[in-house]
């Protein structure tokens, strides 16, 4: 693995499009072998931040390094240490899996008596040995061109590998086979990958970027972010019995404590949402507290964990609020809060 | 320079793959064919002042109009449609070996249509009987300086079309644009010249440039054994700077 500290380095890249910009002051870092997940709405600007990492577009301004060099004053560096796989996956079907990545092989600089090798490497890598080996790319189904992206991304053993949207328009066996190959690089290659599907982010990346209307409104592992965006941790049961009966059993655990609660179901039982202003975990004795209350019956009880969709939404609310101070508090989207049902 | 070689044995073998090649190549072979049966026909009935050979190259813009757009459109187009023209891009090959690699492919192609047409001679010399067609036919200086001629024009004809090519990336509007160009260039030319000279307009510098842009001259002078190097240069340069176009084209517009 490198010496250098960070494999992706991004300092203020600025970059506009006419006069609209499609990235403002844009920084971020990705540290050698850790995959990192770039979230964002359409034309947040994430596939702009990864054309310019790859060399395919200039910035306005700032300076992006791949590997300790600079993408603007050394392209030709940078395009060898990187492994880059476009949105859609453009790839010509009139090639044979196995011709297309012996041709993309030579083309990255493999040298002649490597190419073999190193082309069924990856196709053992990707699992493309078997049934797609000599099959025409034109005539695979979505998932085999996908692991063929990636193969060729791979190929030269890339110090970066940088991925727009691996996943899209995959169903879940496919992703699923996706996030393996992605899991199985850790380490050995820094990934950058933009995705709108939430759950795969969350499950294949160590860190997450979240971008949106140019900017990085939030950055950490999920684990980070959750505490970041919902300081406050949230519960949700099924109780049945009176609302007095409810505050008379939560009032003595903490003050401050809100709930609120959903119509009851033909058997009694209602959903209700507590919040708390402390950060201390409360569930164990709420639990207790709801349980032991004899004119309350209890069927459920879960402490709510945030996933990454409510922090994504979250953060790009927070964004929007900050972007647009001057709307009126009544107008403005209300900020995500623990109590909400989500 | 390796990457260079692969490109190009992969644009050799995609246009080997491509229908329009073949297309082109049956359309022009039978434009050809078709030229060179109305040049018989004229020999066979009255002399003529020129050899055959000389009258049926002068029909080259036929074919090049028609082979060099068929040839060229898809190239840089089609790529950039397809999106591969981004990951060909992301690999360390240069924008000039990207474009040099389809102009040599197509180049290949259109001397390989230029050299099926030398069978037409061969083919008229085996199956007519008249004795002093040989003679007529196969004269070594017409045809060598007719077929340079068409190579070397043809060079730059073909770097028109990879650069129109670049421009776009729709395959028609590449393939009217090369084709507009090419003819603009080789009628267009001696339209302006004849204008000028009926209307009693010669500028001094104007007039040099638009004797110097005269491609049937050029034709005249190859045919006749001429060999000048001002139509080497005009070719051999316009056919660098429209490649050099095409690449800063591929490279700012990826």
């Amino acid at each position: 693995m490198s010496s250098i500290p960070y494999s992706i380095e991004v300092r203020h890249l600025t970059k506009y499009y006419g006069s609209a910009p499609a990235i403002k002051d844009v920084s971020f870092t990705v540290r050698p072998g850790e995959v990192v997940g770039f979230l964002g709405p359409n034309g947040a600007g994430k596939s702009t931040t990864l054309r310019i990492l790859s060399g395919l577009l200039r910035a306005d301004s700032g300076e992006a390094y791949l590997d300790g060099i600079s993408v603007a004053r050394a392209p030709e560096q940078v395009k060898k240490r990187i492994g880059f796989m476009p949105e859609n996956n453009p790839l010509p079907d009139d090639l044979r899996v196995i011709e297309y990545l012996r041709y993309r092989a030579r083309l990255k600089g493999v040298s002649g008596r490597e190419v073999k090798a190193r082309v069924d490497e990856v196709m053992e890598r990707c699992d493309l040995t078997r049934r797609a080996r000599r099959k025409l790319i034109g005539s695979l189904s979505k998932g085999f061109r996908q692991r063929v992206g990636v193969a060729d991304a791979i190929l030269n053993r890339p110090a970066v590998t940088i991925m727009d949207e691996p996943t899209i328009g995959l169903d879940p066996h496919q992703i699923l086979q996706i996030r393996k190959l992605i899991d199985g690089m850790r380490g050995s290659t820094s990934v950058i990958l933009s995705s709108h599907i939430l759950a795969e982010v969350e499950l294949s990346c160590d860190r997450v970027l979240i971008i949106n209307q140019g900017r990085v409104v939030a950055t950490g592992a999920p684990a980070e972010l959750r505490a970041e965006f919902f300081s406050r941790p949230g519960y949700r049961a099924e109780v049945a019995g009176s609302d007095d009966a409810l505050a008379e059993a939560l009032s003595p655990i903490s003050s401050g404590i809100q709930t609120r609660s959903e119509a009851p179901d033909p058997e009694g039982f209602r959903k209700i949402t507590i919040s708390s202003e402390t950060s201390d975990d409360l569930s164990e004795r709420l639990l207790r507290a709801l349980a032991a209350n004899r004119r309350l019956r209890l069927r459920s009880f879960e402490r709510h964990n945030p996933t990454l969709e409510d922090i994504f939404l979250a953060a790009t609310r927070r964004s929007w609020e900050e972007e647009s101070p001057l709307i009126a508090p009544a107008e403005k989207p209300s900020r995500q809060t623990p109590a909400e049902p989500c | 320079m390796a990457p260079f070689f692969h490109l190009l044995r992969n644009e050799i073998r995609v246009l080997f793959l491509s229908p329009a090649t073949y297309l082109a190549a049956v359309l022009s072979l039978l434009m050809m064919g078709f030229f060179y049966y109305l040049t018989l026909v004229d020999l066979a009935q009255q002399a003529q002042s020129e050899l055959p050979n000389v009258v049926f190259f002068r029909y080259f813009l036929f074919p090049v109009c028609l082979m060099v757009p068929m040839l060229t459109m898809k190239s840089i187009a089609e790529e950039r449609r397809m999106g591969t023209l981004e990951t060909l891009m992301t690999t360390p090959v240069s924008a000039f070996a990207l474009v040099l690699s389809k102009f040599l492919a197509a180049f290949l192609f259109y001397t390989a249509m230029w050299l099926l047409s030398l069978g037409f001679p061969l083919l008229a010399v085996a199956y007519l009987p008249q004795p002093e067609l040989p003679q007529l036919l196969l004269e070594p200086g017409s045809l060598i300086g007719g077929f340079l001629f068409v190579l070397i024009s043809g060079m730059f004809f073909v770097a028109i079309g990879i650069f129109t090519s670049s421009l776009t990336r729709s395959q028609v509007v590449a393939g009217m644009l090369s084709f507009s160009a090419i003819f603009l260039l080789i009628v267009g030319m001696t339209v302006l010249r004849a204008q000028a000279s009926s209307l009693g307009m010669v500028h001094p510098v104007a007039g040099d440039l638009v004797s110097y842009l005269q491609v049937f001259d050029h034709y005249n002078d190859a045919v006749r054994g001429l060999i000048d190097t001002r139509p080497l240069i005009y070719y051999g340069s316009g056919t660098l700077l429209v490649l050099g176009l095409a690449s800063l084209v591929v490279e700012s517009k990826t």
